[in-house]
């Protein structure tokens, strides 16, 4: 008992005061903001905010009165798995061959990181460039080779669309954490697999992916929160959520209503229901993705 | 020494300059939408009025797209701090009609001003628009566009059609496109702003309703009927020629406009404001005609529908401001300022002395189409073709984007797009109304 040594705070003030900065930030840009949604989702406002009812849950029972509203649920669910799933694998992909390069490692890191600074409206607009069914290189590429690429009527090829530019925008942060994630574990253990006969592909099932689950369930969180909330200026700049609603995700819609129709009460409800996903969904996968993890 | 008692003599300067205005001017902050040749436009008004006198000084600043600049505008009344003038779209209107406590009608800032101000001077298929049903002007018409019709002269000739005889029905269109086609053309037809052309402006054209209450100007009750008969019909047709490969869908709103200068596509109906882009990019020759009708509807052509934008005066600010604000609309408004502006952009003049100062000097006569646009407005309106406002007008839009995409994409006839997309739109409209009891 003696020797264990532990620090205790005389007052009680101390340690509230050295959490206080952290607070404030946090509760000001989030916090408050959050708050101020959930009051508004109970409101109807006109644009300028000149005259304020309160409505109760009108601003939902509009919502799931919508049969395109409950549409893009599953369009939304298509969207975040994937953006999720294949950006992660694409991600360690590219960072568990870029820390075995031996020659230019540096130039790929460095490479591989770059899209990262790049605003999600660009990455869209880039990739619509790309696709333009008229002037797109990869869509002449592409109708060269027999395929009739044109996103603008074909509802898959606009999800597609949509997927890779959000996949690529999000690649660099995945690459960093992995790139850490794979120099922090010991190369003797990779070496001694390799004595006992063990190749490559078995090495990284064995050793590396496991001892990546870390940092793997941590992008999982953060990718899903990603393609849940972040997503919207890709969408808007590459698709308008066309055609028809095929790839209007749920913050598509929170965006157009708020910021181009004016909604703020049906926009904030929206807002209200996507963090209520969100949050059920990090609960889950804290309960049940989180106890394959090994830390 | 020498140098020393230069300085002192330019500090002297510097404080003499920054004393001898005997009153400050008071800036009026104009937050606008307008890019690229049409941002210098902006700037050379401003700089024509600054000027042009001593008291006011006219800062304009670019703020986005017409949604960004409204979006702009809005948060920044929230937060106090508004421009004393906000350009917003067509589509804003009603949005801003029903903001009372956000706006000062124009007819009250022109007329506290005491300046001369005559709203019967004005193009009234343009005024009209921006007017409350009580008369009251409500805000400035700024730059005013129509739909019309361009079209490839060079690829017509390629084509064996004649050049100078532009399509005037929409037969006749179908009949270009396909011999376009068959010379080799990828994109014989496509549009901009489908809803505005193809629904809104043909409606009134045709004079058949696109909603009721005179198109939602004579209240916010209105409901949508453009799933009539006339309208399915020119989808279907729309539809066929899609089918042919005869029209081509660009996209929503103006992505379509790009292909025409670029010669990509042959023909195009879009807002008369591209004119100034296509006068400056087009490497062939181009023409400009009324928009197509159908020959057999009784009444057709009508007029077509207005889009661009109007000033809004916000309120809130102090009353030096406003009188500001009323000198330089007065300033806009003179016939010479916007005949030179309707010279250069495309956009309508907006009053009738303009339109007669810019006839007088040959302009029509020396850029043939140039009058398109004007000669389908200012015409005796009725009361379905006067103009279309509604609530969630950008809604309504993006419905009808949405549910046409369905027709192009094969998924949906022409009739269950239209009809769902009224049935949707409609919805906007209770929506609207419910929110807005005054």
């Amino acid at each position: 008992m003696a020797a264990e040594k532990r620090v205790v705070f005389r007052s009680p003030w101390l340690p509230l005061a050295l959490l206080a900065p952290q607070a404030a930030v946090i509760g000001v840009f989030f916090f408050w903001p959050a708050a101020q949604t959930v009051m508004q989702s109970f409101q109807q406002q006109d644009a300028f905010g000149t005259s304020t009812s309160w409505v109760g849950v009108e601003n939902f029972v509009h919502l799931f009165q919508d049969r395109s509203y409950i549409e893009s649920f599953k369009t939304t669910a298509i969207f975040s798995v994937s953006v999720a799933v294949f950006g992660i694998a694409i991600s360690l992909l590219l960072a568990y061959f870029a820390d075995r390069a031996i020659r230019g490692a540096l130039v790929y890191k460095t490479l591989l990181i770059w899209p990262y600074a790049v605003a999600p409206a660009v990455a869209g607009v880039l990739w619509l460039f790309m696709f333009a069914p008229s002037i797109g290189v990869v869509a002449y590429a592409l109708r060269k080779s027999g395929i009739d690429w044109n996103h603008l009527l074909n509802g898959d090829q606009a999800m597609l669309l949509i997927i890779m530019a959000a996949i690529w925008k999000q690649i660099s942060y995945n690459f960093l954490f992995f790139l850490a994630g794979l120099s922090s574990i010991p190369k003797s253990l990779i070496e001694a697999a390799a004595i006992d006969g063990a190749k490559p592909w078995r090495r990284f099932w064995t050793i590396v992916f496991p001892l990546l689950s870390p940092t793997t369930f941590f992008l999982l969180v953060i990718n899903i929160v990603y393609a849940f909330f972040d997503t919207f200026g890709i969408v808007d700049a590459a698709t308008e959520g066309g055609p028809g609603k095929d790839t209007a995700i749920l913050v598509y819609k929170v965006y157009y209503d708020g910021f181009k129709a004016l909604d703020l009460g049906g926009s904030a409800a929206q807002s209200v229901i996507i963090m209520s996903i969100v949050v059920v969904l990090t609960v889950l996968q804290f309960k049940f993705v989180e106890k394959k993890v090994n830390y | 020494m020498q140098s020393k008692s230069l300085i002192a003599s330019l500090s002297l300067a510097a404080i003499a300059s920054f004393t001898t205005p005997a009153h400050a001017q008071v800036e009026i902050q104009w937050w606008h939408a307008m890019s690229g040749p049409l941002g210098e436009w902006v700037n050379d008004l401003v700089k024509g009025y600054n000027d042009s006198q001593k008291d006011y000084k006219v800062v304009a600043t670019y703020k986005g797209t017409y949604p960004e600049t409204l979006t702009a505008g809005i948060a920044a009344f929230r937060a106090g701090n508004q421009p004393d003038i906000l350009q917003v779209f067509e589509v804003g209107t009603a949005t801003m009609m029903a903001s009372k406590g956000a706006i000062v009608p124009v007819g009250k800032v022109m007329k506290d001003s005491g300046l001369k101000f005559d709203p019967s001077g004005y193009v009234s298929a343009v005024a009209g628009y921006y007017t409350a049903p009580n008369g009251q002007m409500l805000s400035m018409p700024f730059n005013s566009s129509t739909t019309i019709f361009y079209y490839n002269k060079d690829a017509f000739k390629a084509a064996g059609l004649d050049p100078e005889k532009a399509p005037k029905t929409w037969a006749e269109v179908a009949l270009a496109a396909a011999k376009l086609k068959a010379s080799g053309h990828a994109c014989p037809f496509t549009t901009s702003w489908i809803s505005w052309t193809q629904l809104e402006s043909f409606s009134a054209w045709h004079n058949v309703e696109f909603a009721t209450k005179g198109n939602g100007m004579g209240g916010n009750d209105a409901r949508l009927t453009f799933n009539g008969p006339l309208q399915v019909r020119h989808i279907q047709d729309l539809e066929n020629m899609a089918k042919q490969g005869l029209f081509v869908y660009k996209g929503r709103e103006n992505k379509a406009d790009t292909t025409f200068p670029s010669g990509e596509c042959a023909m195009l109906t879009g807002s008369a404001g591209l004119l100034g882009n296509v006068k400056k990019n087009a490497k062939f020759n181009y023409g400009v005609a009324p928009l197509p009708y159908y020959e057999d509807v009784a009444g057709a052509p009508q007029n077509t529908v207005i889009g661009g934008a109007s000033l809004w005066v916000m309120s809130g600010k102090p009353a030096d401001h406003y009188k500001g604000v009323a000198s330089f609309f007065n300033y806009l408004s003179s016939p010479e300022v916007q005949s030179e502006s309707h010279k250069r952009t495309g956009y309508l003049p907006i009053t009738t002395a303009a339109f007669k100062l810019t006839e007088q000097s040959g302009f029509y006569k020396q850029n043939p189409g140039a009058d398109v646009a004007v000669n389908q407005m200012i015409r005796k309106t009725t009361d379905k073709s006067r103009g279309i406002r509604l609530g969630n007008f950008l809604q309504i839009r993006t419905i009808i984007d949405e549910e046409l995409e369905q027709v192009w994409a094969g998924k949906a006839t022409a009739k269950q797009a239209l009809d769902k997309a009224v049935a949707r739109g409609n919805e906007q409209l209770e929506k609207f109304q419910a929110a807005n009891k005054s």
